[in-house]
C-alpha cells in the first residue's frame, strides 16, 4: 500500500482481509497468512464466488475456523455460521435459521489437515472420507428450500443465490467506500448489476467509485490505521524501512493478520481516547527520522514561515480555516516571550516539530 | 484453532451502539489538560478536598470542576464488568460431574480433580478456577449457574450487543451502564466510564457524559521527538486540547473531534498515577495488568464508576477446549483474585464489585473436535467484599435441555442489571433497563 503503483487493489486486498478477518492469533502461522493474503489480493476486482470459494478451502480459514475439524461423525457450526453470519447473509435479517446453521456444517465437512512437529499444518485436502453424504434441507420453510447431497462447493453457492445475498454484499462494500447507506434505487441496480454479472466485484467497486456520493464533501470518513500510517509514509516518500509500524498499528486499532476477531476490525470506531494515542504514536515514529535539528535550526524563522513548512512537510493536506487557525495561534504563541540566546534555535526547532505532530494528529487529517 | 477470539459484534451493531461518546460543543469549558503542567495535580482520596498543583494557566477550572464535582458527591460504588469473550462453557467451570448425562455427552471433555461447589454438591468448580472456587468458600463469590435469556440468540455479536446494551434490541444505540452514567455521571468527568480495553466499551456507551478507553495507565503521554522543553509541551498540549473542540457539523469529524478532546482529558487525569507495585501480588497476563492499574487508578482518588475490560483468554472452544479454556480460566481466576486482595489491602474492597459474564453458554453435547458449539445459559460471577455470595439461580441439570440441546437459564441477565443498578449503584432501574418493573430481581450484595 505503501508503495504500490495499484492502489485500488491494495485497498480492495484490505477490504477483504477485514471481510474474511483471519487472524494469525489462532492460526499461528505466517506463511499461511500470507498465502492467504496472495489469494484476497488475486481476487481482490474479480468475482466474488471465486473468491467465497477459495476462501473457504483456504488452509488459513481452514484453521481460523475449524474447517478441518468439520466431519461426518462430529459437524463443527464455526465455518458455516459465519460464512452465512459474516461473509455471505447477515445476522438478524431472518435469512437463515439455527437449523441452517447445522445443516450448512454438515455440506462443508470433509477438509483435513495433517500436523508436522516442524512444518506445523500441512496436506490440506478435501477427503470424501470425512463428507457427510446424506441429504440437507437448506432454508427450509422459505419459498426458496433447497434440497440436496450438498458439498462444500453447493454450501457457498447456496449463500450466493440466497435471495436476500445481494443486497449483503452491496451494503457492506458500500459500507467501506461511503459512510451514509446507498440510495435505495442506487443499491436496487448495484444489485441487479451484481447478480447479472455473476457475482463480479469489479463493476460494484467502479459503480460505487463513480458515485457523487463519494464525493459528498460533507461525508468524511475516518482513515482506517493502515491507511492513515500508509498515508504519512507515502507523504515522506517513504517505505517501510523499520518492523515497527506493525505493533504501531495495533496500538492505533489495527494490527495486520490479527483482526479482533471473525467479523473484521470495528470500521466505524477507528477513534477513541486509546487509538487517538496510537496514531499520536505512528506520527511520532513518521516525524522522527526527519526531526528538525535544534543545534542548526532557524533563528529567526517567524510563526507564518514555521507553519508553512510543517504544512509542506506533509504535503500540504487540505485543512479548513478553523483548524489552521488554531495552528497559527500555535505557532504564534507557542514560544516565551522572552528568548535566551540559546533557545532561539531550539525552541523553534521544537516549535517546528511541534506543528508537524499537530498537523499529523489533527482531526481533519484523520479524515478523508 | 479455537475460531475466534475476543468477540466484538459485527460492524453493522457497533455502527449504533459505539457511537455514544458526546459532543464537547462550543461553549462548554475547555477540555481540561490545557496549561496543566505534567507533574499536574494530585487528587486525594475519593470525597476529599481536590488539590492541585502547578496550574496556574488553567481556564476556568474545567478539570478541577469536574473532578472535584465528582469526587464531592462521596466515594461512589464502582462496578467493574469483565467479559468473558466467546460465549464460556459453564459446565466446564462447574460441572454436574457425577451425572451420568454428563458423562456421556462430553465423553473427552469432562472435568475432574476440582473441589465440591458448597451450594450445590451435585456440581464440582474446574480446578483451574480454585481461585474463584476460595473467593467463594470465603462468602465473597456470587455464582449465576445458568445465566442469560430465553432462546439466545447464537450469533456472538448479536448477543453481546445485548448484553451490552441491557436489552434484547438489536437497534439499542447506548450501553446499560452508559445509560446509568448519564443518570448519575459529570459531563466533563471522561473516567467516570473507563473502558481498560483499549477500545471503547459498548457497555459503556452514553448519550450525554464523557466515558473514556485506555489500554495502560503508565504511558498515556502525548510527547514528541525532541520536543523537552516544558513551555512548549504545555503549548502544544492545549493546542492538542482545542483542536479536538473546534466546531462541527459533520457528524464523522465531529466524533473525531471528541475523541480528541477527551484524550486531552483522559492524559491529564492519568498523569497523577503513583507508580505500580504498592498493591497484592498479581499474575502475570493482561487481565492482571489491567486490574493493577485499576486498583492504583481507585487507589489515587480517581473518580471512576464502571469500568470495563475482557477476561484473559478466549472461550469459543469450538475445538481443543481442553487447554485453551483451561489456561484463560486460570489466568481470569487468579488475576481476579489478586485485585480483591490488592482492594482489601487498599481498604477499597467494601466499594468494589466485579462482575464476570459471557454472551452464552455453550451446547452440552460436545462436538467431534473435542470442543463445543454455541449453546444457551452460561455462566456469570459477581465478585468483592460486599457480594451476597449465595447462588443466582440454580443449575438446571442436564434433564431439562430445550429443543436444541442446549441449556435453560435459571436467571436473567436483564434481572441481573436491575438488582445491580438498585442494590448496589443506588439508582432505579427504571429507564436504565427497558421493562424493568415487570423483571425478577436477585440478592446480589449483602
Amino acid at each position: 500500500m505503501v508503495r504500490s503503483d495499484q492502489p485500488l487493489v491494495e485497498r480492495m486486498t484490505l477490504v477483504w482481509h477485514d471481510w474474511f478477518a483471519t487472524s494469525n492469533e489462532d492460526v499461528g502461522n505466517a506463511a499461511l497468512m500470507i498465502e492467504q493474503n496472495q489469494l484476497l489480493r488475486a481476487n481482490a476486482l474479480g468475482s466474488f464466488e471465486t473468491l467465497a470459494l477459495e476462501v473457504t478451502k483456504n488452509p488459513a480459514m481452514l484453521l481460523f475456523l475449524s474447517g478441518v475439524e468439520n466431519h461426518k461423525d462430529g459437524p463443527n457450526e464455526n465455518y458455516g455460521r459465519e460464512l452465512m453470519e459474516l461473509f455471505t447473509l447477515g445476522a438478524d435479517r431472518g435469512a437463515y435459521s439455527e437449523a441452517d446453521v447445522r445443516e450448512l456444517a454438515r455440506a462443508l465437512t470433509g477438509w483435513d489437515a495433517d500436523w508436522d512437529d516442524d512444518a506445523g499444518y500441512v496436506n490440506f485436502r478435501f477427503d470424501p472420507e470425512r463428507h457427510d453424504t446424506g441429504v440437507k434441507t437448506l432454508w427450509a420453510g422459505s419459498g426458496h428450500a433447497q434440497t440436496g447431497t450438498f458439498d462444500w462447493q453447493d454450501a457457498v453457492r447456496l449463500c450466493l443465490h440466497h435471495p436476500m445475498h445481494a443486497e449483503f454484499f452491496v451494503r457492506k462494500l458500500w459500507s467501506y467506500f461511503v459512510p451514509t447507506p446507498p440510495p435505495d434505487a442506487t443499491r436496487a441496480s448495484l444489485e441487479s448489476l451484481y447478480v447479472s454479472s455473476g457475482f463480479q466485484i469489479r463493476p460494484i467497486v467502479e459503480a460505487i467509485l463513480a458515485h457523487p456520493d463519494l464525493y459528498a464533501a460533507d461525508a468524511p470518513m475516518v482513515k482506517p490505521p493502515v491507511v492513515y500510517t500508509a498515508g504519512l509514509l507515502r507523504a515522506r516518500q517513504r517505505g517501510i524501512d523499520v518492523s515497527y509500524w506493525s505493533w504501531l498499528g495495533d496500538g492505533a486499532g489495527q494490527l495486520l493478520f490479527h483482526p479482533p476477531n471473525v467479523a473484521g476490525w470495528n470500521d466505524n470506531g477507528w477513534l477513541d481516547t486509546s487509538t487517538i494515542k496510537g496514531r499520536w504514536d505512528v506520527a511520532w515514529y513518521a516525524l522522527h527520522p526527519d526531526m528538525p535539528d535544534g543545534e542548526s535550526y532557524s533563528t529567526t524563522e517567524t510563526p507564518a514561515e514555521a507553519l508553512a513548512k510543517a504544512l509542506a512537510h506533509w504535503g500540504h493536506p487540505t485543512l479548513g480555516a478553523a483548524t489552521v487557525a488554531e495552528l497559527q495561534h500555535f505557532a504564534e504563541t507557542a514560544l516565551p516571550a522572552v528568548l535566551a540566546s540559546w533557545e532561539q534555535s531550539w525552541l523553534r526547532a521544537m516549535r517546528q516539530t511541534a506543528l508537524r505532530h499537530l498537523i499529523a494528529t489533527c482531526p481533519e487529517f484523520q479524515t478523508s | 484453532m479455537s475460531c475466534c477470539n475476543d468477540y466484538t459484534r459485527s460492524a453493522a451493531l457497533r455502527a449504533v451502539a459505539g457511537r455514544g461518546l458526546p459532543a464537547i460543543e462550543p461553549g462548554m469549558p475547555l477540555p481540561a489538560g490545557t496549561g496543566m503542567d505534567r507533574r499536574g495535580f494530585l487528587l486525594r482520596s475519593a470525597g476529599l478536598a481536590l488539590s492541585v498543583y502547578g496550574a496556574g494557566r488553567i481556564a476556568g477550572g474545567a478539570l478541577e470542576e469536574g473532578i472535584a464535582m465528582a469526587a464531592s458527591t462521596g466515594p461512589a460504588p464502582v462496578l467493574v464488568s469483565i467479559f468473558l469473550s466467546g460465549g464460556i462453557d459453564g459446565l466446564n467451570v462447574l460441572a454436574p460431574f457425577e451425572d451420568p448425562t454428563y458423562l456421556s455427552l462430553r465423553p473427552t471433555l469432562k472435568v475432574s480433580g476440582g473441589t465440591t461447589f458448597s451450594e450445590d454438591p451435585r456440581l464440582m468448580w474446574h480446578p483451574a478456577a480454585s481461585a474463584l472456587a476460595g473467593l467463594h468458600g470465603a462468602g465473597k463469590v456470587s455464582v449465576m449457574p445458568a445465566v442469560g435469556y430465553t432462546h439466545p440468540n447464537q450469533s456472538h455479536f448479536t448477543s453481546r450487543h445485548f448484553w451490552e446494551v441491557g436489552a434484547l434490541d438489536v437497534q439499542a444505540r447506548t450501553g446499560w451502564l452508559g445509560r446509568y452514567l448519564d443518570r448519575v455521571g459529570q459531563p466533563n468527568n471522561a473516567i467516570q466510564g473507563l473502558s481498560l480495553q483499549g477500545q471503547l466499551s459498548p457497555t459503556l456507551a452514553t448519550t450525554n457524559v464523557a466515558v473514556a478507553a485506555t489500554s495502560s495507565a503508565d504511558s498515556y503521554r502525548f510527547e514528541s521527538p525532541g520536543v523537552w522543553d516544558d513551555r512548549i509541551e504545555d503549548a502544544m498540549a492545549a493546542s492538542f486540547g482545542r483542536l479536538g473542540t473546534l466546531p462541527s457539523t459533520n457528524p464523522i469529524l465531529g466524533q473525531a473531534n471528541q475523541a480528541q478532546a477527551n484524550a486531552a482529558i483522559l492524559s491529564s487525569q492519568l498523569d497523577t498515577l503513583p507508580p505500580p507495585g504498592a498493591g497484592a501480588a498479581y499474575p502475570d497476563n493482561d487481565l492482571a495488568t489491567r486490574l493493577e492499574s485499576l486498583a492504583r487508578m481507585l487507589g489515587a482518588g480517581l473518580p471512576i464508576r464502571c469500568a470495563t475490560m475482557d477476561a484473559a483468554g478466549g472461550y469459543d472452544t469450538h475445538s481443543s477446549q481442553k487447554t485453551d479454556f483451561e489456561d484463560g480460566l486460570k489466568a481470569t481466576s487468579d488475576a481476579v483474585a489478586a485485585f480483591q486482595a490488592d482492594l482489601e489491602t487498599r481498604g477499597l474492597a467494601e466499594r468494589v464489585l466485579v462482575h464476570l459474564w459471557s454472551e452464552f453458554g455453550r451446547r452440552p453435547e460436545e462436538n467431534g473436535s473435542a470442543g463445543t458449539d454455541h449453546g444457551a445459559a452460561g455462566v456469570g460471577f459477581l465478585v468483592g467484599t460486599r457480594a451476597a455470595g449465595t447462588m443466582i439461580g440454580e443449575h438446571p441439570g442436564l434433564g431439562t435441555l430445550d429443543e436444541e440441546g442446549n441449556l435453560p437459564a435459571t436467571a436473567d441477565f436483564r434481572s441481573l442489571y436491575c438488582s445491580l443498578l438498585e442494590d448496589w449503584l443506588g439508582t432505579e432501574a427504571e429507564g436504565i433497563v427497558p421493562g424493568a418493573s415487570a423483571l425478577a430481581r436477585y440478592a446480589v450484595v449483602k
